[in-house]
């Protein structure tokens, strides 16, 4: 029986080898939290073990030990061709901005240095389309100007799996190979490959993550379920929002479009 | 293994004309279902209140800013929610006239569809458009939901008349709806629950509508169709063949004919990370990596099907086409299609009829097509392509229109009138028989004293090909071998005098090159080609003419060193922008990526370069054993340049 986990696992492989196949030089952010894990599993399944293309991840210093501990690990085990890119620091910011919204931006700042140094014209990235309204409208190639910035009034066709895979001088593409996946499909697939995942996702003491972001703006969130099975019945009743965790999101009623079209993944 | 069934998404796409109520239809079906999240109700009517509005629906679906200012959908959204049979994803498309393209993106997607239709102002023009619309890209699963039915009294007569335009107009486009229900978003009668104005329907409420829907089943019942995405050889390890299986059912031990080549292969395995030795078929929809049991010359674009029901070939055909550009469509035009993974440059023939999706009129033959308007028109290819026609296979039927790199356009592929010329194809005449010699390999090599090969130099201008092909023939000959060098630019000036240096010209460029050099070969010679040849699938082309006898020798230096050597002045030239496309300034050089021999004549001279190729040479034609080295002296040969 062909079940839907393997029609959202195959979709996926299509874009990721049809991403390797059009665009040169590319990377993958690997923030080392569930999506962009099952991502990078994904990868390995569509190159047969490899992977062709190097991991960036955009450090700002102020991911959670448990998480740099993590992808320490993996890399090792997996060998990994990997990239610590760091951020540019806070002081640099917009300072008008709210200060979670502020320290969000660090990435964003990072991601431009980061295409500066490495002249990427790809970047894949694991956002999904039900984690918040703005993803929702994203496609699967996604151009981007030469500053990052997103013109979502205007964004290309893309019907029957045909993309628009070429990027002008000096501008990128981001990749979204998982944005039709949502947060339970991710558990749920992550729970049939056995895939490892950080263990500050698992409840410790009546409290967990469901998203993984930076010290100082994530908090986690009430929760009792300490594995993937207990996390998976949670999720088939919650209505708590998987981004709920995340201060940045909700400083200003905006402030995470503003993020977004100024080249936020 | 309900459980399964219910994890499954259905895909909905709602459409309909501007302000007849998507967006409202789609807040109340999240509130209907309890799919909202927390605080989000409370967020709306906060929303709504600060902006002066009693409650609006259609908030939930605005993230942006710009939405709400302009009251309008700008962009395809995806929205999640629950019922208790499934899970479903709306895929909500935009009613303004602009944003066809959105409509299009998002609808393409969807397995099923939703037409709104507004109960007082009933079919407009938009309401057609986007019908005409499902039914270009196939949609089978269509209801209707007559809104507002609070605006005409909850009437039934009112209600039964639109219901007879509405299927009047559908079917004039072959489209059949399963349901048309009326409903009133605004206060949520008929949607989830009955409410108490319409007692007179006793058709299914909305969202039973929706749970009577299926899931598109993928195509396993179509021929075979596995279009070549790519061909991976990582770490010098076996060809792999990857693609999706478009449609049909692929087997282990099937053989495959690729079109356009008509090269054959059988496949020797599916291949799988973690490996599974027990996978031997592949069903319509997976995504696989193949092997072949021949090294043919198979790459991205090229389609795999079984002999009894291969795709037509032919360098023309019919689509009817939905155009999306600002430029508009015309005779005479170049674009490329794009299906599957398969690309090709067409030209515009004829524009047959534009087609007014209002009232169906057909205008006849045209000079243009604008855009969001739809057309019949003729493509001629300059090739022969494999197609299927959209009434054979609904998957691979399609074609999308490129104008540069843009999507411009899209449409169903139709042959009806045009022969399948694949009888023709390749080689082009007919009555010609490849005839056995009674000569045979090894009585030349007998009489030659060596067997003959051939040994494709490839780098880059200022690499030292020329120069290291000409001393290692003077070498080769003053030992008493037979060799012959084919030159880069003396070809140029006979053979391939016809051709100049686009992608497509160095293609032809090396593959003539390749099959000359074959021919060579076969007579007894040491071939030995001197062509920057810089693209790795027009070498494996022309190993594929003599697989047996092919070397290919990486004489590598980068592209600083070459610059400075700069024999023939050329990269000044190319720097200067008097060159175009010239090789390793503006068009790409692909090293090798497993060469039997690498030449190192950054760090080397001549004369060590020359003695490592002659040696290799000599090695390989050797009369007493077979020409082409073992597999354990060619990973010698590699490591010992390395």
């Amino acid at each position: 029986m062909h079940s839907y986990l393997d029609d959202l696992e195959a979709q996926s492989i299509y874009m990721i080898r049809e991403a390797y196949n059009r665009i040169h030089p590319m990377a993958m952010l690997w923030s080392i939290g569930k999506d962009s894990t099952a991502m990078l599993w994904l990868v390995r399944k569509a190159f047969f073990g490899k992977v062709p293309f190097p991991l960036v991840l955009l450090d700002t210093g102020m991911e959670m030990d448990e998480v740099y501990a993590f992808r320490d690990n993996l890399v090792k085990e997996w060998d990994l061709p990997i990239i610590n890119h760091m951020c540019p620091p806070e002081e640099e910011m917009d300072q008008t901005l709210p200060p979670a919204t502020r320290a969000a931006m660090r990435k964003t700042e990072g991601l431009k240095t980061l295409l500066q140094e490495h002249k990427f014209k790809g970047i894949i990235c694991g956002i999904r389309r039900d984690e918040q309204g703005l993803r929702a409208k994203e496609r699967v190639f996604s151009p981007r100007s030469n500053d990052g910035s997103w013109d979502f009034k205007d964004q290309p066709a893309e019907f029957w799996d045909q993309y628009k895979t070429d990027v002008p001088e000096g501008a990128h593409m981001r990749v979204h190979p998982i944005l039709h996946w949502t947060e339970v499909d991710i558990w749920r697939y992550m729970q049939r490959e056995n895939i490892p995942l950080c263990e500050l996702y698992y409840s410790k003491n009546g409290k967990r993550y469901r998203s993984l972001g930076e010290k100082n703006i994530t908090f986690p969130v009430d929760s009792d379920a300490s594995t993937i099975e207990e996390i998976i019945a949670e999720l088939e009743t919650t209505k708590v929002s998987e981004r709920a965790g995340r201060t940045m999101d909700k400083e200003t009623e905006d402030s995470f479009e503003k993020l977004r079209t100024q080249g936020y993944m | 293994m309900t459980k399964e069934r219910n994890q499954k998404l259905l895909r909905v796409v709602i459409v309909g004309h501007v302000d007849h109520g998507k967006s409202t239809l789609i807040g109340r079906l999240l509130y209907d279902t309890d799919s909202l999240p927390d605080g989000k109700y409370e967020e709306l009517v906060k929303a709504s209140k600060r902006r002066g509005d009693e409650i609006e629906w259609s908030y939930v679906l605005d993230a942006f800013q710009a939405e709400r200012d302009q009251a309008i959908t700008i962009d395809t959204t995806q929205i999640w929610f629950k019922t208790e049979a499934r899970d479903y994803v709306i895929i909500d498309a935009p009613g303004h006239r602009e944003f066809l393209k959105n409509m299009i993106s998002g609808a393409a997607a969807a397995d099923a569809a939703i037409l709104v239709v507004d109960a007082a102002e009933g079919v407009k023009e938009q309401t057609k458009r986007h019908a005409y619309m499902l039914h270009l890209l196939g949609m089978t699963q269509v209801a209707v939901v007559v809104n507002k039915m609070d605006l005409i009294d909850h009437d039934e007569q009112k209600f039964e008349k639109l219901t007879k335009d509405i299927k009047k107009y559908l079917a004039s486009i072959n489209l059949t709806p399963a349901f048309i229900v009326p409903i009133s978003a605004r206060h949520g009668d008929m949607i989830a629950k009955r409410g108490d104005k319409m007692d007179w329907y006793k058709g299914k409420d909305l969202i039973e509508v929706l749970d009577s829907f299926e899931i598109s089943s993928p195509y396993t019942v179509h021929p075979l169709r596995f279009p070549v995405q790519d061909v991976y050889r990582f770490d010098n390890k076996k060809r792999i063949i990857v693609g999706r299986v478009e449609t049909g059912v692929l087997n282990k031990g099937d053989e495959l004919i690729f079109s356009p080549t008509n090269e054959k292969a059988i496949v020797t395995g599916i291949e799988t990370w973690p490996k599974d030795e027990k996978k031997v078929q592949a069903k319509a929809g997976e995504v696989i990596g193949i092997t072949l049991d021949q090294p043919i010359f198979v790459e991205r674009g090229h389609i795999g099907a079984h002999e009894d029901t291969l795709p037509m070939m032919s360098n023309v055909f019919k689509a009817n086409i939905f155009w999306l550009s600002h430029k508009p469509l015309k005779v005479g035009n170049t674009y490329t299609v794009k299906y599957g993974t398969t690309e090709a440059r067409v030209t515009v023939q004829s524009i047959d009829t534009v087609i007014d999706t209002q009232d169906l009129g057909q205008e006849g033959a045209a000079k243009e097509v604008h855009r969001n308007e739809v057309a019949e028109i003729t493509l001629r290819a300059k090739d022969l392509i494999p197609l299927d026609p959209i009434t054979d296979n609904s998957k691979t039927g399609r074609v999308v229109l490129y104008e540069g790199h843009d999507i411009a356009g899209g449409g169903a592929i139709n042959m009806q009138g045009y022969p399948d010329q694949r009888v023709n194809a390749q080689p082009k005449s007919e009555n010609i028989f490849a005839v056995s010699y009674l000569v045979d390999p090894d009585m030349r090599a007998q009489r030659n004293g060596h067997y003959g090969g051939i040994f494709w130099f490839t780098g880059l201008s200022g690499s030292g090909k020329s120069t290291l092909a000409m001393a290692v023939e003077k070498e080769l000959f003053d030992r008493g071998l037979n060799p012959y060098v084919l030159d880069g630019d003396n070809v140029r000036y006979g053979l391939n005098s016809d051709l100049g240096f686009s992608p497509e010209d160095r293609t032809e460029n090396i593959r003539r090159v390749g099959e000359v050099a074959a021919l060579q070969a076969d007579s007894g010679l040491i071939v030995v080609t001197a062509f920057i040849s810089p693209y790795q699938t027009d070498r494996d082309r022309a190993r594929a003419a003599a697989p047996q006898r092919f070397h290919e020798i990486f004489i590598k230096a980068d592209v600083e060193t070459c610059e400075k050597r700069d024999p023939k002045g050329l990269y000044k030239k190319a720097r200067k922008g008097e060159i175009k496309e010239f090789t390793g300034i503006d068009s790409p050089y692909e090293s090798p990526s497993n060469p039997e021999l690498i030449v190192d004549t950054e760090n080397n001279d001549i004369k060590t370069c020359v003695n490592q190729i002659v040696d290799y040479i000599i090695e390989n034609v050797k009369a007493t054993q077979s020409s082409r080295p073992a597999e354990e002296e060619r990973e010698k040969s590699f490591v010992a340049v390395k």
